[in-house]
């Protein structure tokens, strides 16, 4: 099955019902993807799949088919929220980190608090009660993910 | 304990007549779509079906539209197409209030509006509007279509009139005269399975739908035709209490369900009864 | 420049943030198998016959593949690592597979036949009780003759599930003589300790922290449980094997906060002043002892609450039930107890018709006065300081009234928190830490894990300071218990207190050493240098564990919480709309990670107050899910003002004090005593939208029901626990 992941086109053989969870953990060894819950209440395994965020732990590996997909890897290091994370303690014990980060980078450039507060509902974080978080968006302008500018 | 997904089966139609083909041929294929419903099943291993029909790819069914004054709503608009439609927005605007309550985006990008429908399950949050609204859906298998009215599609807990060999393709929404309104109570501020869900049309006949109290979304016709008589809401509250058959379950009891239910009624009308904007 | 008091960069680095960093699911080692525990199914009763089917590939253990003890070794070794025959609880571990292949370690399948017994599930119907304890002072009946009015009130919580987003999870990987166990783990020393019981003496073992997402009391002493299954498993096929609980086995499972029933019985003067106070603690320890006891000792040593009383009573008992052991979570204890005393508290300024201000001004503990066991407070008891800056921050007076006749409230909540092991526990601990030169500079050594809270950061601050070495050039050792000293475990606000404070003592000395040259200088020129230091608790610390009576803590940390909400009248529906905490805790190292403890603490004590509700149905947790045990997300947790109070503790590291759990013993009794201000007679949490229709439409509250039964008989010693499911 052919699609594109962080940037590159790749084939990747797997079972079509396979999480794509599972897909990224075990067969392209992207293990920054985390599991929380397994049910998408948690959002700790949030990927872009046509820089959409969604649960990679309730997506079949088939329907990533052709699409484009952005895993906490893809941001290759580069992007501001992610020094701005640990800057403003917005990522504690970092289980949720790349999940958040990439919900709130599909929230685009300078979102209102309101409009955080909505975008990361679906992405829970058991330490920070959030307001770290909040400083932490707020303290960078997000850019545009490296895939979707492709 | 999870199910083990190698053992499952996928046939990937590329068009929805080789969808319906494949349904024909094989009825008791389970169609899927978000999968926001069907892995939760597999993560908690209770899934008891095997082989599965992919209608994610099929594009055509994920319009929203409007011919002749109803608004076709495709099967696999997801639940961020409709809040982002400004058909829905002019016409159900209801339908964007209960979209915009289910789960976070990444819920809200995958879920459909057909799975919601589907799933036949009595807290499905976009159910109590389609019911209120008085919702069509259509239904499509290798020869044929139908049209059943929202309110004669659920038959029971998760069961429907929908035939084993076909597909919900569409829902239709009528031209709404009267004011809309909306309430999820859930489990907490956002993401949340409700435990009482209720939808309302304000017109000269009053409609009232309302989700988990029963074991399929409640359409309140003894209420509504108090109501459209002339009788005192505090009337009307109690006949709605006899048309609701709440239970206990790990997310509520029935008896917050029923006095939250008849006091969401109470708002209904107070907030409906004004000149003020909707929803 | 000095960096303690400054939010410097964190020594996590990057990592958390690109998904580098690696969890317990992320290791990966050659030829691992993947475990699975097969649980019971039943409450109470015995085991009649275990049937499963060999299949190519898969190492079942049993309780006979024990080479040493089989307990989980903790504080009483009663809890066993796999069932032998008697089941005291839903979910506990029988037997063990493991296999390569995870979907045909899924598709094995174990039948167990069970012979059942009635199991008990009501902690106030229960005989046996796991510990009991008894605090006196003064002299309660005449405090009582001499009071005005006497103000009576029960007080109930329930479980609360810790729901770190990173489930428990463990890697043993086979080594010489022995095992190598990687995972997400607080105290590896315990892990270390339980391994050394169930394989025998002369077994090499080893203890690795991975990555660790979040614990919160939670992967205290359950790891231990785990790393042991995954043990067995690893000796027995030969091979690294990896067990990760799915989020249902780990709510299923592991422990939960005990659920608590506090009754208060208070004696007041019309002016609010308390002369007497007779308090009753019963909590829900369940099916063995593990942690119930220290649980139980701090719950009933705060269970006064931050207030002077000459003549107090706390009776305290910890309950055998047929439900998976309750355990360590965030608190301990303190937030139960607290919860109780602070609704209390609003009751009897209520009953008074006094500001709920004044009443806890006039009682509040000063320098000079006495807790409940006799301790006198120092100069670094700031309860007065935190009420009255917590009440001019938040607006409480102008709110007050202004809220009168809306939906909204404002609550108040006064609370303390003792930094570290209670009494003489730091003193048997006494836990090591060590700082050593480098070619880059210092490296410090401690067995102290980072689970989030920052560790890592504020440990290398305070070595940095100590000897006056730029903050980069110290880094700290990954913990492995073959390389790092015994610290003590990374719990009870201890890390930076106590530990952080043997750094400072080994850094001072180690600077002395080195006379001045730079600590990589020194290495290169002359090699390898270390000074490791054991805690020393202070002199005038006096504490007798048989009366409950003398300092019970080296210091309090003190903090005031204002909640404000609204309350939906249609649908019961609490909204926190802001919480102003205000919290002194001596000296904040990293003022940043400070603030981010506060915060967190806050907000999963919101969770707690109104959302959390672990409903038990047969003894097993029957919303064992996250989408029916809800946590707050961002919609459901409020604004938040954090105020961070310096009254330097001379003792502690640069004035600082314990800080991990204060936070979580306000925001419930503030939301309760918010809600409470609408005239909504609510004493309980969580406050769900159930309850509060309730208490809305009650007079009599629910938790009153349990008056009755509270009430102790005749003292009853049951200690050490002769606990064993009724037969």
């Amino acid at each position: 099955m052919r699609l594109t992941l962080n940037g590159a086109a790749v084939d990747v053989e797997a079972h079509p019902m396979k999480r794509l969870l599972d897909v990224l953990r075990e067969e392209c060894g992207l293990t920054g993807t985390k599991e929380g819950c397994g049910e998408g209440e948690c959002g700790a395994c949030t990927v872009l799949i046509d820089d959409q965020p969604v649960c990679a732990c309730l997506v079949p590996w088939a329907h990533v088919d052709g699409r484009t997909v952005t895993s906490i890897e893809g941001l290759a290091d580069q992007h501001p929220l992610q020094q701005a994370f640990m800057d403003e303690v917005g990522a504690q014990c970092g289980i949720c980190t790349p999940g958040m980060i990439l919900a709130a980078i599909a929230l685009g450039p300078n979102p209102s608090l309101t409009k955080i507060k909505e975008g990361l509902a679906g992405n829970l974080c058991r330490c920070t009660g959030y307001e770290a978080i909040y400083r932490a968006i707020q303290s960078t302008a997000p850019v545009i993910p490296r895939s979707a500018a492709d | 304990m999870r199910t083990a997904t190698n053992a499952l089966e996928l046939r990937r139609p590329r068009t929805l007549k080789e969808a319906l083909a494949m349904l024909r041929d094989e009825p008791t294929l389970v169609p899927l779509a978000g999968c926001t419903d069907l892995y939760v099943a597999v993560n908690f291993g209770t899934l008891t079906d095997s082989r599965f029909l992919d209608l994610w790819p099929l594009e055509p069914l994920r319009r929203i539209s409007v011919r002749d004054e109803t608004m076709v709503i495709g099967a696999l608009a997801t639940y961020t197409e409709i809040i982002k439609s400004r058909h829905v927005r002019k016409r159900l605007p209801m339908l964007i209030d209960s979209a915009r309550q289910i789960g976070g985006p990444q819920i809200q990008n995958r879920g459909t509006i057909g799975g919601n429908i589907a799933n036949a399950s009595p807290a499905g949050d976009t159910l109590p509007v389609l019911s209120a609204a008085d919702a069509v859906v259509v239904l499509k298998n290798a020869a044929d279509e139908r049209r059943v009215a929202f309110n004669d599609f659920h038959t029971g807990y998760r069961k429907s009139v929908r035939m084993p060999d076909e597909l919900i393709v569409a829902v239709e929404i009528p031209t709404q005269h009267g004011r809309q309104w909306f309430r999820k109570v859930g489990t907490r501020a956002a993401q949340a399975i409700s435990k009482v869900v209720m939808a309302g049309v304000r017109g000269d006949q009053p409609r009232i739908a309302i989700g988990s109290v029963a074991p399929t979304i409640v359409r309140a016709r003894r209420t509504e035709a108090a109501l459209a008589a002339g009788a005192s809401i505090e009337d009307a509250a109690r006949i709605l209490g006899d048309e609701i058959h709440p239970i206990d379950d790990v997310r509520s009891t029935a008896e917050y369900r029923r006095t939250v239910t008849v006091n969401l009624l109470r708002r209904f009308w107070t907030d409906t009864a004004s000149a003020s904007p909707s929803v | 420049m000095p960096v303690v008091g400054q939010s410097v960069r964190r020594k996590d680095g990057i990592g958390k943030a690109t998904g580098r960093v690696q969890y317990a699911d992320d290791l990966v080692f050659p030829g691992m198998l993947y475990g699975r525990t097969i649980r019971t199914t039943i409450p109470c009763g015995r085991i009649q016959d275990v049937k499963f089917q060999l299949s190519p590939g898969l190492t079942i253990c049993d309780f006979r593949d024990i080479p040493g003890k089989n307990v989980v070794s903790l504080i009483v070794d009663d809890q066993p690592c796999l069932v032998e025959r008697e089941v005291r609880h839903v979910a506990e571990p029988v037997l063990l597979l493991a296999h390569e292949d995870r979907d045909a370690l899924l598709a094995a399948t174990v039948e167990i036949e069970y012979e059942e017994v009635t199991p008990l599930f009501d902690p106030l119907r229960s005989e046996q009780v796991l510990k009991e304890l008894l605090i006196e002072k003064g002299n309660l009946e005449k405090g009582f003759a001499s009071a005005d009015v006497i103000v009576e009130g029960v007080y109930r919580t329930g479980h609360q599930e810790h729901i770190y987003i990173e489930t428990n999870g463990v890697v043993a990987v086979p080594e010489k003589n022995g095992i190598a166990v990687h995972g997400s783990i607080q105290c590896p020393f315990y892990v270390d300790r339980a391994l050394r019981v169930l394989l025998g003496p002369g077994r090499h073992v080893r203890v690795v922290q991975a990555e660790t997402g979040g614990g919160f009391g939670g992967k205290e002493e359950y790891p231990s449980m785990l790393a042991c299954h995954a043990t067995l498993l690893a000796l027995k096929s030969g091979r690294p094997v990896k067990i990760i609980y799915d989020r249902v086995e780990d709510m299923l499972a592991t422990t939960k906060r005990h659920p608590s029933l506090v009754r208060h019985k208070t004696g007041v003067k019309r002016d609010g002043r308390i002369t007497a106070m007779d308090v009753e603690v019963v909590i829900d320890g369940g099916a063995y002892v593990t942690l119930s006891p220290v649980v139980l000792s701090r719950g009933g040593i705060h269970a006064a609450g931050p207030y002077r009383c000459a003549n107090t009573r706390i009776r305290g008992r910890a309950m055998f039930t047929n439900t998976p052991p309750n355990g360590a979570f965030r608190g301990f204890g303190a937030p139960q107890t607290q919860f109780a005393m602070e609704v209390h508290m609003e009751r009897i300024a209520e009953t008074l018709g006094l500001d709920p201000v004044k009443v806890r001004e006039r009682n509040a503990l000063r320098p000079g006065d006495f807790t409940a066991t006799g301790q006198k407070l120092r100069e670094d008891c700031s309860a007065l300081t935190v009420l009255r800056e917590a009440v001019k921050r938040s607006g409480y007076r102008r709110k007050s009234k202004k809220y009168k006749g809306t939906n909204k409230g404002i609550g108040i909540a006064l609370f303390y928190h003792g930094s570290g092991f209670t009494g003489s526990g730091e003193l048997k601990l006494a836990s090591r830490a060590a700082v050593e030169c480098t070619e880059r500079g210092v490296r410090l050594l401690v067995s102290s894990t980072e689970i989030g809270q920052g560790t890592r950061t504020m440990h290398a601050q305070i070595v940095a300071d100590a000897m006056d070495i730029p903050y980069e050039q110290v880094e700290v050792a990954p913990v492995d218990t073959a390389v790092v000293p015994d610290s003590g475990p990374t719990v009870a606000s201890r890390t930076c207190m106590v530990v952080g404070k043997i750094l400072q003592r080994a850094s001072e000395e180690l600077k002395q050493k080195l006379g001045g040259m730079p600590p990589a200088e020194y290495y290169k020129r002359y090699g390898p240098l270390r000074v490791e230091k054991e805690h020393v608790p202070p002199e005038w610390l006096k504490w007798d564990e048989d009366r409950y009576r003398g300092d019970a803590y080296v210091t309090f940390a003190w903090a005031c919480d204002v909640a404000e909400v609204e309350v939906d009248r249609d649908t019961f529906e609490v909204r926190p709309l802001r919480i102003t905490a205000v919290q002194d805790i001596g000296r904040a190292i990293h003022p940043a990670l400070a603030t981010g403890q506060i915060e967190g603490g806050t907000g999963q004590g919101v969770g707690f107050a109104l959302i959390e509700q672990v409903v038990m149905k047969n003894g097993a947790m029957a919303n064992a899910q996250l989408t029916n045990y809800t946590i707050p997300t961002t919609l459901d947790t409020p604004d938040m003002d954090v105020v961070l109070l310096e009254n330097p503790f001379p003792e502690g590291p640069f004035g600082a004090k314990g800080l991990g759990e204060l936070p979580i013993d306000g925001p419930a009794p503030a939301i309760v005593n918010a809600i409470r201000s609408l005239g909504i007679d609510v004493r309980e949490v969580p406050a769900t939208p159930e309850v509060v229709m309730l208490a809305a439409s009650n007079s009599r509250p629910a938790v009153e029901r349990h008056v009755d039964m509270l009430t102790y008989g005749a003292p009853v010693a049951v200690f050490p626990p002769t606990a064993r499911a009724p037969a």
